[in-house]
């Protein structure tokens, strides 16, 4: 498993675009190159190898209406499975309190499916200040990850208006993410095709919400069918391919010891910043 | 508009702010200063670090039921690599456990 992204980091001393995207495409393992899925972090495993591809030289960045249409034909694989776990998020949502328009007005604004997931376990009425506060805090933590994916996108967008590039910043996804890079590093410089697989993808998102909430609001006890799980058994799934062997995995162990001693010791939801951010601070200090 | 409502969409607004700020971040931060490795490297165990903060609670809380879902969704994703059966399977096993009484 890590073997394919471990041997190719060492590659960028080599000197040819060309180069690097054969080996690219030798490297990457036949699984990891089908058309991705909405699965957040999942696709970190790419981080490496596809940010070394966007900075290859390529085509300079512009926009066209061309690139809407073309951004929204290379989405279309994924739309399917983005669905289903729009629909999910829905069910999720009706369980938790939420009302339709609070889980179709969540899906819009946010478009980030775990941190959805979460938002609706943490949801509480009356909604008080302290609950926005830890609900933003949250969210921010979960989608930490959103910070390292655009950084990737700078050397592309970079030299792009402002106007044309935060758009499609806005509506970024892991799979639109991986999909743009990939356009990219086959020599594509439409920036329009970024915008265009957000917004396929955020519309779908948005309209697979509403059956998700309908049957959510049908069934009694979620607790009988699992559906209370949902959310963590998801997120296991999850954790499974971003497995890079033991020692990238200490950051994990102290993250899981820390959220479990802080949800012992303190009421709500902290666990998860707290838990998150040791892990986090701890792979600052574990050399590769 | 009942006040409560209101501050329902004022939460989602603080979370849909939220969640830009992390998209435009990187990309804002990056122009002006390169990420070091160190930063990458925490950054790169991040998204592992929050899977875990948050399942192990939770699974801790739900009791017998959330260890048997969570390790059926385990163990179905690592023999079928699909995220949609590892999630039925944890649910179908919580369900079943759940009405076996555990």
């Amino acid at each position: 498993m890590r073997s394919a992204q471990a041997k190719f980091t060492r590659v960028p001393s080599c000197q040819y675009a060309s180069d690097l995207i054969a080996r690219l495409r030798l490297r990457v393992p036949r699984k990891q190159r089908r058309l991705p899925h909405l699965s957040p972090g999942l696709l970190l495993q790419d981080f490496h190898a596809m940010s070394v591809a966007a900075e290859s030289p390529a085509a300079p960045a512009f926009w066209s209406t061309a690139g809407l249409a073309e951004g929204a034909r290379l989405a279309l694989p994924t739309l399917p499975v983005l669905g289903v776990f729009a629909a999910a998020f829905g069910v999720v949502a009706a369980q938790n309190g939420l009302s339709l328009t609070e889980a179709v007005l969540m899906s819009a604004f946010m478009f980030a499916g775990a941190s959805q997931f979460v938002a609706a376990d943490i949801w509480t009425q009356p909604m008080t200040v302290a609950a926005i506060v830890t609900l933003t805090v949250v969210t921010a933590t979960v989608n930490l990850r959103f910070v390292l994916i655009s950084a990737s996108l700078r050397p592309w967008l970079g030299g792009a208006p402002a106007l044309q590039t935060y758009p499609a910043l806005s509506l970024l996804t892991e799979p639109g993410w991986l999909m743009s890079t990939r356009y990219r590093s086959a020599g594509g410089g439409d920036i329009a095709v970024l915008f265009g697989i957000g917004l396929v993808t955020w519309v779908v998102w948005i309209a697979a919400t509403i059956p998700g909430h309908v049957v959510g609001t049908l069934v009694a006890d979620p607790r009988q069918f699992g559906l209370d799980l949902v959310m963590p058994c998801f997120f296991t799934a999850m954790l499974i391919p971003l497995w890079r062997g033991t020692r990238r995995a200490i950051p994990w162990a102290i993250a899981g010891v820390v959220a479990l001693a802080v949800s012992f010791i303190i009421e709500g939801w902290w666990f998860i910043v707290a838990g998150a951010t040791a892990g986090s601070l701890s792979a600052g200090f574990i050399d590769d | 508009m009942t006040d409560g409502f209101a501050m329902n969409l004022l939460a989602i607004a603080a979370m849909g702010l939220a969640t830009f700020a992390m998209r435009a971040g990187g990309y804002w931060v990056m122009g002006k200063v390169p990420i070091t490795p160190r930063v990458r490297r925490m950054l790169e165990a991040l998204p592992g670090s929050i899977v875990v903060a948050i399942v192990l609670p939770i699974m801790a809380r739900a009791g017998l039921p959330g260890v048997l879902a969570i390790g059926a969704a385990a163990g179905t994703m690592l023999a079928l690599r699909k995220e949609l059966v590892a999630v039925g399977a944890g649910m179908l096993v919580a369900a079943l456990s759940r009405l076996a009484g555990l």
